[in-house]
């Protein structure tokens, strides 16, 4: 099952490396991974999206990554209220006669033209992996030239409501 | 230097003087000091009395300032007989083990002590030099990126940049080493760092939100686990290192006894409870006692206070403990649930966890059933070999052993068939007094960490027992012995093989004894001699108790190079895939 964890780290050289090492050595497959600073430029915000066969393997990765000395906080946000978006860069294939059909593809999905060439050109979309998903798809028949995808960067809503039934234990 | 100033200024010299001198004194503490002299400070701050290591270009700066402080140095002459000595010093004395080396090789050889200290929960510091950081990254002469190669098997490492990082790095190291789940820590000082200059003022405390190890357990768990022991029928105490790395064996005994509810220890956490106490199941495990396993097969309650469930001790976990409501005692959080279903988890330190245990003062159960039911395995399973007259047993070597130290002793041990009859055979009573590798199952380790452990208590008999295969691994560190007067007793439980490789292959293996078997080996004795070693060769079983006596009482090191039963198999035995209730070699 997919789960997507998000966790703060002290922003400290090698701590990408000290936890992506964790994951493939206890055989976690992490599908993604994005890095970035928090408001706070010491703290780093982590959100994996990683494939799990059992709630104890859950169990295992959190409490693994909690034992971290410098992992601030760790938790699996999958089954609360999140907003979670990713990005794609997509360059396509355009020609003058197709351009505006492309355009018009892209107008529903909020994807924006980056960048225009004489054959080509490029669009960033951003959204839930779905959303995402879907667009390249439509995309797909002019002709990808070229594609870049990060992973996905999530947080909690402001908003209270939240599921009751958290995937993981956290014994105490 | 400050307190000599000090007292000149008291006697000597009137009262404003005195004032006088107490200021250079104060300007002094927060005086500019290079890095290695940082370090030095700060290992004096945490009562460090003893480094083992091995100097090297990157380490130099240190080594310098080493010689002109006059600090207690054990030069080993392999880094891994260094590492491997502060593991055995940190064990017995409780105290982190400290290992400095050089960068590159030097650092590269104190891995394999890294990771046996990481699996067994050893506190150990670790300080490696490193190339100077202009270079780091080049591929410089000795460099090697010892942070990435260690960051697994490290509880936390890091590289120093800044000379004005150190004293609160330090702290940190000793503080996360010895607290929550012990472990080693390494610090890699790069050689422009450890000379640049810098301003020594030892922080009082550490703030590491990412690091709050819970000592206290839950009260509610408490008390969940008490109304568990009022249920059973059929309870049984599994007790590991835990216990000691706590300080809890007393707080094991009190509740125990008690509770009057039957121990077993795993492999490391022998010591923790009496090995002669009647309701002592002995070790659990591969090697273990059949009544020990049995408990653990038939029990409705399983107490885990400090072990981690490994599979040397569970045996196949399709048929481990099937009728237990398991309730497990860990500081660390990730062991619990890690390896074994719990119903009821306690996160905590395990002396705190049965000191709250006991608190609750719960009138006992007698269990008086399960008593008998399980002395009966006691008394029809007990330990067994046969006797020829012929050959030394080595199951009667250790036995004899025992009595001879009156189990007194301190036992480290290498890895291998000796390993598990010394387990067997050597009834630990009291903490802190057995030393082996027991996670990583570490050749080579035994020997240096016997020296560890007698500078951890240089009065007690410290009697290292070693295979022949795993003793020519490390066996250059009997310089050590040599050149200190050491008194460490070197027992060779010499079965011309490697032993418990042999017996895998005659066992699993159709007798194909691949690269397993020691047709010439090297004449011991002439070894020992080289060192100035007092030694002795014992073949015959009529005179293996007299020579040990006699050497025993040698003042300075012996070596015993007893040549023992080559064949011999190490039973019971747990085959690989089996449970508890599946043991081999009950029975002769
Ligand atoms: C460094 C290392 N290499 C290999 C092994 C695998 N191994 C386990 S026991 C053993 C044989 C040990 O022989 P010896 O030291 O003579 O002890 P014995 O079993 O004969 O008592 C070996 C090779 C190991 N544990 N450690």
């Amino acid at each position: 099952m997919k789960r997507t964890i998000s966790a703060t780290v002290n922003n400290s050289t090698g701590v990408l490396n000290r936890i992506t090492g964790l994951f493939s050595r206890r055989q976690f497959n992490i599908e993604s991974i994005t890095v970035g600073m928090t408001e706070n430029p010491e703290i780093s915000r982590m959100t994996f999206v990683v494939n799990v066969d059992s709630d104890r393997g859950l169990d295992q990765v959190i409490k693994q990554l909690n034992k971290q000395v410098d992992v601030l906080k760790v938790r699996d946000i999958s089954d609360e209220n999140i907003v979670a978006r990713e990005l794609a860069l997509i360059r396509v294939v355009a020609t003058p006669q197709t351009r505006g059909e492309i355009e018009t593809l892209a107008r529903p999905f909020r994807a924006s033209i980056i960048d225009v060439g004489r054959e080509s050109m490029t669009l960033q979309v951003t959204g839930d992996h779905q959303k995402v998903e879907a667009f390249i798809d439509l995309i797909k028949p002019y002709g990808l030239k070229e594609l870049a995808r990060t992973g996905t960067t999530a947080l909690k809503r402001s908003s209270k409501k939240q599921s009751q039934d958290l995937h993981y234990s956290f014994i105490q | 230097m400050v307190e000599n100033q000090r007292d000149e200024g008291g006697t000597e010299m009137g009262t404003s003087v005195r004032t006088q001198a107490e200021k250079t004194a104060n300007e002094q503490q927060t005086q500019k000091l290079n890095g290695s002299q940082i370090v030095l400070r700060a290992l004096a701050e945490e009562n460090v009395d003893i480094i083992f290591g091995y100097p090297g270009g990157a380490i130099l700066p240190t080594y310098d300032e080493i010689y002109k402080m006059g600090i207690h140095h054990i030069l080993a002459r392999h880094e891994q007989g260094a590492i491997h000595a502060a593991e055995g010093y940190a064990r017995v004395s409780g105290k982190p083990g400290v290992c400095v080396v050089t960068s590159g090789p030097g650092a590269t050889n104190v891995v394999t002590g890294i990771a046996d200290a990481m699996i067994d929960s050893l506190p150990m510091i670790v300080i490696t030099g490193q190339v100077a950081t202009n270079v780091i990254g080049t591929d410089a002469f000795q460099e090697a990126d010892v942070v990435g190669v260690t960051m697994p098997i490290t509880k936390h490492n890091i590289q120093l940049r800044d000379v004005n990082d150190i004293p609160r790095v330090m702290k940190e190291a000793f503080h996360i080493a010895t607290t929550g789940r012990p472990g080693p820590v390494l610090i890699d000082l790069p050689k422009d760092v450890s000379t640049a200059i810098g301003e020594f003022k030892y922080p009082k405390q550490v703030h590491m939100p990412g690091y709050q190890p819970t000592v206290q357990p839950n009260r509610l768990q408490i008390k969940k686990v008490a109304a568990a022991v009022e249920r059973a029928k059929k309870p049984v105490i599994l007790a590991g290192a835990g216990v000691l790395h706590a300080d809890g064996a007393d707080e094991l005994f009190e509740y125990a006894t008690k509770q009057q509810i039957p121990v077993t220890n795993t492999l490391l956490g022998l010591g923790s409870f009496p090995g002669n106490h009647p309701q002592f199941l002995g070790m659990a495990g591969m090697h273990g006692l059949y009544a020990a396993n049995m408990a653990l097969h038939e029990c409705d309650l399983l107490i885990n206070v400090g072990a981690r469930f490994d599979d040397r001790l569970t045996g196949s976990l399709n048929y481990f403990a099937p009728e237990a409501e398991v309730v497990h005692i860990d500081v660390d959080p990730a062991e619990i649930g890690k390896n074994v279903e719990t119903a009821i988890p306690v996160v905590g330190d395990a002396k705190e966890a049965l000191k709250s245990l006991s608190a609750l003062d719960k009138a006992p159960v007698p269990y008086d059933e399960w008593h008998q039911h399980l002395r009966h395995y006691s008394d029809d399973y007990p330990l067994w070999y046969n006797d020829d007259g012929k050959t030394i047993k080595p199951q009667a070597l250790l036995d004899m052993v025992y009595e001879e130290t009156k189990g007194e002793a301190i036992v480290t041990t290498d890895v291998g068939q000796h390993q598990m009859w010394a387990a067997q055979y050597y009834r630990f009573a009291n903490p802190h007094r057995w030393v082996t590798s027991g996670g990583l199952g570490t050749m080579g380790f035994g020997f240096p960490a016997a020296i560890g452990a007698q500078f951890a208590e240089p009065n007690r008999d410290v009697i290292a027992v070693i295979g022949d295969a795993g003793f020519q691994m490390t066996m250059q560190e009997m310089s050590i012995l040599q050149e200190l007067n050491l008194p460490v007793k070197i027992v060779i439980v010499n079965n011309a093989s490697l032993g418990m490789v042999r017996q895998w292959q005659e066992l699993f293996y159709e007798e194909r004894y691949s690269h397993s078997l020691f047709p010439i080996q090297p004449d011991f004795l002439k070894l020992a001699e080289a060192y100035n070693i007092k030694a002795y060769k014992i073949e015959d079983p009529s005179e293996a108790r007299a020579t040990f006596q006699k050497g025993l009482k040698e003042d300075g090191p012996v070596l015993f190079d007893f040549r023992v039963t080559a064949d011999e198999n190490c039973y019971p035995m747990i085959a690989p895939g089996k449970g508890h209730h599946e043991m081999e070699g009950i029975r002769p």
